[in-house]
This record gives structure tokens, sequence and C-alpha cells, in this order.
């Protein structure tokens, strides 16, 4: 029971190590490389074994009734609201928290290899863990509150980290924007939570939801308050987990280190909003608005980023497209009313796109530092256990038969098409992004690995990397690969093992399975698919090279449109940021700040300046003029004190009366 | 008691004699002066007022006289150290307290 009581063990070993490592990398002159990794792969390892000691008791003790929940302090008390430091645990935390512990450790250890020789090495290990801690707090939080905190804390540590190379203006850059942008969806958040809180006078998951869940569900298109509400969280949603329209911040946080990229931005962080839609599903599924808004921006957003993935040269850049699309996917799973299926697609996500980073990041280290996928080729050979790593990733988010992308991508265009929010257009938008995407993962596998080597032999150096980068490569192209069967449909030989370890947090899947001959046919239909955008690419990128160019050439306009993203980044500069950037210089900078809040502080000194110039004079420093301040003064005191006796002295009765 | 309000007009006479003197004039010893003329002046009118009000009065005379014995000491002190800095006891130039 020791982990189950003491939940808050899980955060605060990863608290605990940044707190060293930031404390002791800034105030020890000698804090070696050795000691910083030692802490930062200790506290998170630990952490991790904690979650699996807390998975043994989980299912050893079986804690009744769900969610299993400690309250540990308060935090906030104001009248009627209380906030407190609670924690809760059900199958949907410990999803979450396997997938943080796990893949963050690997990619710690990564890390260790890939940051060796970089400057600031306890800095990163402290933000990266401090991260960790963060993360956690968010998936194990037990009121909207708490999850802000987690929330924002890992916002935080995002901007650290894409800017952890400030000296780059780019870096800094990516990173403020990273942090405006999220402002904006964690505005409605808020909004959100304000209206929870006025509606069911609470914060806490289980007063809301159970609140919630005796409420009759509204119909659609009808914008009732709960549909409000489930808006504005999406809203906090498309800005964490890069949804349309607020996805600009993701492709330009790829300034990052790498495996910050894999951590932050492909596995943990930018799925939180989709882990809080799942968390939130009681609210989402009274509202069939707010489910259809969620489905249809998630399919909006993995089909528009799936096509500027096609014609990206940066590596990291194609990655960073992918993953916006492939949590396009996971929000279509919940629109569609599919929970499960879609955090299903986020674990199996979590490994592979970790994995295609992380081996991004081994293959710009052999190139020593290049990204640009037109310099590159033809490695294939020369790093051989990242190409094999690659290559299963590319397989599991390709879509292959049998591979964890398989699984979990035919559940969401099953459920797409099938679901109790489901409809053919979402179907047809998932079946295109999936072509599409094994269409760029081909693109990518075979312009940096196959094919003539464009890079410059002398420069480049080619070399494999340290076992300590390549170690978790191969764990996760194991889980990437074999990640798929715990949820297996019965049709494939498994048990839905994954669907039916979430149904006491999601409930039962509504409506009877489909038979499995409509099965078989979805899945030739996907794998057909995933194939046929193989071969393009193939056709594209190896058998005919130079046919890209032609295509690119007749096709100019659209070739450009997609080269700038649809100059999305340009249309949001010249609609929202120049204006308020106009009015922030002209109207609050220097009307209402210098003009209006400087020039009334300046008056009022300025005032007080000028009136201690005049009473200056009174202290003249002649003795005597202050003598006769003294009995101006005197004879002040005493005709206020005499007032009285002085004012019936002078009425006019008492004139009378001495006439008298 | 017609003695006691003679006594107190006296007593308002020298008290106003004294601020007069303190204001007026321009030597220092006369200023000095002028001060115990005040100390004086408040003297008797508690003596005035003791013979109303009991005892207490003159109890006070007597920690008046104690104190402006002190006083007198100090004050003359800082007189004699003007008088020799200045070389003059007017009481214009003792101004530099001003900036």
């Amino acid at each position: 029971m020791l982990i189950l009581r003491y939940l808050w063990i899980i955060p605060a070993l990863p608290l605990l190590g940044a707190a060293i490592n930031g404390l002791a990398g800034m105030f020890l002159p000698r804090w070696p490389n050795k000691a910083v990794s030692a802490v930062a792969l200790g506290s998170t390892g630990l952490s991790f074994a904690a979650v699996l000691e807390l998975v043994r008791e989980f299912v050893h003790y079986a804690p009744y009734p769900l969610p299993w929940v400690r309250q540990y302090f308060t935090w906030i008390a104001a009248g009627d609201f209380r906030a407190g430091f609670d924690l809760q645990l059900d199958q949907l935390t410990i999803v979450m928290l396997l997938v943080v512990t796990g893949v963050g450790w690997l990619i710690h250890i990564y890390s260790t290899g890939y940051m060796a020789r970089e400057g600031g090495y306890y800095r990163f290990f402290a933000y990266l863990n401090l991260f960790t801690f963060f993360m956690l707090v968010l998936v194990l939080a037990a009121n909207f509150a708490l999850l802000f905190v987690g929330w924002e804390g890992v916002g935080l540590c995002s901007y650290l980290l894409i800017g952890f190379w400030f000296l780059k203006r780019s870096a800094s850059d990516a990173g403020k924007k990273a942090f405006i942008v999220n402002r904006i969806g964690d505005f409605g958040f808020m909004l959100g939570m304000f209206l929870l809180y006025r509606t069911f006078g609470s914060l806490d998951f289980r007063a809301v939801f159970g609140q919630a869940s005796s409420l009759p569900a509204e119909s659609f298109g009808q914008f009732g308050l709960l549909t409000v509400v489930c808006l504005l969280l999406f809203a906090g949603a498309t800005g964490k987990s890069a949804q349309l329209p607020l996805y600009v911040w993701l492709p330009d946080a790829m300034e990052g280190p790498t495996p910050v990229s894999a951590l932050i931005h492909a596995a943990t962080m930018v799925t939180a909003g989709v882990y809080m839609v799942a968390r939130s599903h009681t609210l989402f599924r009274l509202s069939p608005t707010a489910l259809f808004v969620v489905a249809a921006a998630g399919a909006a957003t993995a089909l528009f980023s799936a096509t500027i993935a096609l014609v990206q040269n940066d590596i990291k850049r194609v990655l960073a497209y992918s993953t916006i699309s492939q949590l396009g996917y996971m929000f279509l799973a919940c629109g569609a009313g599919a929970f499960a299926a879609g955090i299903f697609h986020l674990m199996t996500h979590s490994f592979f796109k970790a994995l295609l980073f992380l081996a991004a990041g081994s293959v710009i280290h052999a190139l020593g530092g290049e990204q640009d996928m037109r310099k590159m080729g033809g490695l294939a050979g020369r790093v051989r256990w990242t190409w094999l790593t690659m290559l299963m990733a590319t397989l599991a988010i390709a879509g292959a038969p049998g591979f964890s992308g398989f699984f979990s991508k035919d559940a969401i265009l099953l459920a797409a098409l099938g679901g109790a929010h489901g409809g053919v257009w979402l179907y047809a938008a998932g079946l295109f992004t999936a072509l599409l995407t094994a269409l760029y993962m081909f693109r990518l596998l075979f312009l940096t690995f196959h094919g003539q080597p464009r890079f410059d032999e002398h420069q480049a150096h080619v070399h494999e990397s340290p076992g300590s980068m390549l170690a978790p490569l191969m764990i996760l192209a194991v889980l990437s690969v074999a990640g798929g069967w715990m949820a297996a449909p019965e049709f494939w030989g498994g048990s839905s093992y994954f669907e039916r370890f979430l149904a006491p947090v999601f409930g039962a899947a509504a409506e009877a399975a489909p038979a499995s001959a409509e099965i078989q046919k979805f899945a030739a239909i996907a794998a057909g698919v995933a194939l046929a955008g193989f071969l393009l690419a193939w056709a594209f990128y190896l058998w005919r090279p130079e046919a890209p160019r032609r295509l690119a050439g007749s096709l100019r306009a659209a070739y450009d449109l997609l080269l700038h993203k649809y100059f999305v980044d340009e249309l949001y500069g010249a609609v929202v940021v120049r204006p308020l950037l106009w009015l922030s210089t002209n109207l609050f900078w220097k009307a209402v700040d210098s003009a209006g809040i400087d020039g009334a502080v300046n008056g009022v000194a300025a005032s007080a300046a000028g009136l201690g110039d005049r009473v200056r004079r009174v202290h003249s420093g002649n003795t005597r003029s202050y003598a006769v301040w003294v009995v101006i003064g005197a004879l002040a005191v005493i005709a206020v004190i005499f007032w009285p006796l002085l004012r019936e002295a002078l009425a006019p009765g008492a004139v009378t009366g001495m006439v008298r | 008691m017609p003695l006691t309000s003679e006594c107190l007009i006296l007593s308002a006479l020298l008290f106003g004699l004294g601020v007069a003197g303190f204001i007026f004039k321009r030597n220092l010893i006369t200023i000095f002066m002028a001060v115990e003329l005040m100390l004086n002046a408040v003297n008797l009118a508690f003596v005035a007022f003791s013979r109303v009000w009991g005892m207490d009065g003159q109890v006070f005379v007597f920690f008046v006289i104690v104190v402006a014995a002190a006083e007198a000491a100090v004050g003359l002190a800082i007189i004699i150290l003007i008088a020799r800095n200045r070389q003059s006891l007017n009481v214009e130039r003792v101004d530099f307290l001003k900036l």
C-alpha cells in the first residue's frame, strides 16, 4: 500500500532531482556532469519504479471505489471554494503515468549521450526533471485547479527548453511564441474552469463529473451551458495540443534540443490536451455539439498538417507536422466518442514518435548538426542501428499491419465511421491522412537513409551514436513494434485488453462491436492505404528521384502554398500580431503607460518636490524666525483649546449680557 | 481671591514681556534672560494657583527652578562657544543651520 497511500512520492522524486541539479549546478563551482546524470536518471528512474510498484499494488489491492483519491493538503481555501493538493488514480492515470515516466526515463538516458558536449548540462536536466514533475502533477491531479498547475508548469518548462540555446535569436523567439500562443488557449481553459465552478460549486473531478452525469444531454446544435464549458476547455486543449487554429507554435518549437522535441513536443506535453478532453469525457459526452467540434478540428488538423509535412525539408519539422497530424487523430477519436481509442493512440504515438525524434536526433548527431534532408541520403549502411529503429518507427506510424500504429489507427478509423458520434466525412479525412502519413514518413526515410549521399563527406564524419543513445532507441523500437498487441481486438487473436482496462473510466463501448468481416474489410482498406503511401514514396524518391521536382514545377502554386505552410504564420502576423503590436506601442505604451501612468507618478513626485521647495524657505536657519513660529504655534494651540470659551465670549448674547 | 487674579495678570504680563524680548532682541544674553523671565512668569502662575488648589504647584516650581538652573548652565556654555567662534553675540549671525 506504500505508493497507493503516498502517491505524492511519484511527482516528488523528479522535483527533488530538479532541485538538486539546479541548485548544485548553480552554486557549486564544480558539479560534475556525471553527478548531474546520476541525479537526473536516478530521480526519474525511481519515479518510474514507483509507478511500476503502483501498478502492482493497483492490481493487487484493487482500491475501490475508483478514482482512488488522496487528499494531502489544502492549497487554496476562500469562502466555499477549496482546491487541495489532491491526487487521484484510475486506469487512465495509470496509462499516462507509465507513458510519462517510462518514455520520459528513456529520453533522459538518451539525453545524457546527446547533450554530453553541450554547455548548461545541469540546467538542461534540471528543466527536464522539472518538466517530469509538472507532467506527473497534471496527470495525477484530482481537480481542475491542480491540473492547471501542471498544465502551466509544463508550458513553462516547454518555454525554457525550447529556448535552451537562448543566445540563438530564433530559439528564444520560438520559446516566446510557444508561450504566448498557449496563453490564448489557457485563457479559454480558465474561463471554462470559472464556468464549471459557477455551475457546480467545485472544481474537484468527482464533484463536477458526479453532478454533471445526472444532467440531461444537450441536443446537437444547442449551445447550452455544457457545450460552452466543453468548447472553452477544448480551446485550452487546442493550444496545448497544437490543433487548428493554435498549432503554429509547435513547428517552431523544434528549435529546442532534439530530446526535448521527443519528450515534450511529441510524447507527453502535447498530449495533455487529449488527456484533459478524455478526463472530461463525462462533460463532452453530454454535448454532441462540442464533440462534433472536437472531431472536426481534429480531422481538419490531421489533414491540414499532413499536407504541409509532405514538402518540408527540415527533418524535425516534418516530424513536428506529423505530430500535429497524429494529435489531430487523437482528437478525432475523442470527438467520435471513442476515448479509449484516442488514449491508445496517444500511447502508441508516444512510443513511435519519441523514437522517430530520437532517431532523427541520432542522424543529426551523426552528421554533426545537419537537419536539412536535402543534404542527407545513403545513411542506411553507415548508421545501421539508427536506420533500423527509424524503419520500425516509420512502419509503426504508417500503419503497417501488426505494428502498434496499425491497431491504434484502425481503432480510430473504425470509431470515426461507426462510433457514437462518427461520420463518413471523418472516416474519409482520417483515411486520406493515413495515406499522406505513409507518404511523408517514407519520403523522410528514403531521403535520409537511401539514395545517393548528398552531404559533404569530408565535413560530416558520419558516425554511429554512443550506446547511451542507441539503447533507448532499441527499447522504443520494441515498444513501437509490439505495443499494439495489448489492444488487439479479438479478431486478431488479442483480447482488446487495453479497451477493457480503460472501460471502468470511459464505460464499456456503447454499441456492439462490428462483425469481424467488417473489421477485416476496414483493416484491409487501412493496410492498402498505407501500402499505397509507401509505393508513392518509393516511386517518387527512389525509383524516379527527379519526379518530385518536376511535379513541384508543374504545380508551382500548390507547392509554394504547402512549402510556406499555407501562409498561416503570415496571416496571423498581419491579422493578429501587427495590429496588437501597433495598439500596444501607440496606445498602451505611449499613451496609457508613458503619458498616463508615468505622467501621474512623475506629476505627483514633481508636485511634492515643488511643495517641498516652497516649504523649505521656512527653514531659513534664522533662529528668531523659528521663535516666531513657535509663538504662532503656541497661540494656535491655545486658540484651539479655548475656542469654546472664546466663542461664548464673542457671542452676541454674551455681549448683551455684559452690557446688562 | 482678588490677589490670585492679580498674580495671574502679573504672570501673564511677565510672560508676554519674555516672549517679546525673545522675539525682538538681538543679543543672545538678552534672549536668554527673556527665556528665564518666561520660566519665572510660569513659576508665579504656579504659586498663584497653589493658593487655590493645594501645594502641587509649589512642588512644580521647585522642579522648574532646578531645570532652569541646568538649562542656564548648558545655555550659557553654548553662548560662550558661539561668542568664541563668531566673535559676536548677535543672533542674526547664528544662522549656520541654513543649507
